[in-house]
């Protein structure tokens, strides 16, 4: 659906954000974007909706060049950003004003979502509070029904039952159609829903994996002491967790946080395990 | 020492399955929540919810009726009964086992445990 090809990326007379990035990106699939503070995350999905033009190197949507900022490529895409200003309207004047960019908006739906989130048609988006529109930009965002989704620290702001709500909603809006991704910190409130995984490091693509292969390949857990296979990494803390090579291992749930550190520190060992993976599927 | 693991969420729904076809909350022969319902209560990704229903349709304690929805299989509650009572004598007593070997606790004094337990209960 949106691929990136030999993407670079650089602002004014800094060092480089993104070098010669390739990425796909598939309708059905939840992508988990990762990556430590000031590592690209928000430039490349800024690059995606066509708000940053790459130096060099391309990235389409369907075929259509995202920098050309074409009406066929921008209804189809909406960005929920972390940092936003919206106008002081209401609510109702916000989705007539906005909603008509969309070809797929559902009206329908950004009430009920509205209403689900706990706010009204004629409150004034100036006078809520942050955690409160974000909460209008994400159903809004669900409600132009785009093929592509964006969001960037969606849970950031978010109370406690919110953030439940905001997982059943994304639950309930993925289909095959629908591809979304969200670049966060917060993988503790996304960890459930993500199902493919792609972590930027030193303005490179250090991983993407979809997380069902992750669990083929690699283990999440305490080993034993006497366990013979090598541990990939681990961390000291008491009770430290490691990943090692799953083997004939029981398949255990992928532990976001473990793979992440793991992958900053070893993901040259990481990625021969995944190549290997794949490579064994195949024959 | 064995491997101590955190299971997959797909089997941790799998489980959730099994308990409410346990306790008769889903009665066989009876539809069950589709996929994105499921997805939603338990707030995962419908990829993940899929794999459970996948791996419950192998077993054969689900059946999909197409078109209409996934219900549980004529004979599911006795599956699903077998599949526990066999995780349950494979994996949960031997460690049971275990700790009462550690803690040198003889099998009278649990015996009795049992019973009383039962007794309260009634």
């Amino acid at each position: 659906m949106l691929t990136i090809k030999h993407l670079n990326f650089n602002y004014p007379k800094s060092r480089s954000v993104l070098k010669s990035i390739n990425m796909n990106f598939e309708a059905g699939n939840i992508y988990g974007l990762f990556g430590k503070n000031g590592e690209g995350k928000s430039t490349l999905l800024k690059i995606m909706t066509g708000l940053l033009f790459p130096k060099n190197g391309s990235c389409l949507l369907d075929g259509y060049e995202m920098g050309k900022r074409e009406v066929q490529s921008l209804q189809h895409i909406f960005l929920v950003p972390e940092d936003f200003e919206l106008p002081s309207i209401s609510i109702q004047s916000f989705e007539k004003v906005q909603s008509c960019f969309y070809p797929q908006f559902s009206q329908k739906q950004f009430y009920e979502l509205v209403k689900e989130f706990q706010l009204s048609p004629t409150d004034n988006i100036s006078k809520l509070s942050f955690g409160q529109k974000k909460k209008v930009l994400i159903a809004f965002g669900i409600a132009t029904n785009t093929k592509l989704l964006l969001m960037d620290e969606p849970t950031n702001g978010l109370d406690i039952p919110s953030k439940s709500q905001f997982r059943k909603v994304m639950a309930s809006v993925v289909d095959e159609n629908k591809c979304v991704v969200i670049s966060t910190h917060q993988v503790r409130d996304l960890h459930s829903l993500i199902n493919h995984v792609m972590i930027l490091d030193n303005a490179q693509v250090a991983f993407d994996q979809p997380l069902h292969k992750v669990s083929d390949g690699l283990w999440f857990g305490k080993p034993s002491s006497n366990d013979p296979t090598e541990l990939i990494y681990s961390e000291s803390s008491f009770g430290g967790k490691a990943i090692v090579p799953r083997l004939d291992k029981n398949e255990t749930e992928v532990d976001l946080e473990l793979l992440f550190n793991g992958v900053l520190s070893a993901p040259d060992t990481i990625n021969a395990i995944m190549n290997q993976t794949q490579h064994d599927e195949r024959v | 020492m064995e491997f101590d693991n955190s299971k997959p969420i797909y089997l941790q729904i799998v489980d959730f399955f099994y308990e409410n076809i346990l306790v008769k909350r889903w009665a066989e022969e009876e539809r069950i929540p589709s996929v994105r319902e499921v997805a939603m209560m338990v707030e995962v990704n419908p990829n993940t919810a899929i794999r459970a229903f996948n791996h419950l349709q192998d077993l054969e304690v689900i059946y999909n009726k197409r078109g209409i929805g996934y219900f549980v299989a004529s004979d599911g509650f006795t599956k699903v009964l077998n599949i526990k009572r066999k995780e349950f004598m494979e994996q949960m007593l031997p460690d049971v086992f275990k700790k009462l070997s550690l803690l040198d606790i003889p099998f009278d004094e649990l015996k009795n445990a049992y019973n009383q337990h039962k007794n309260e209960k009634e």
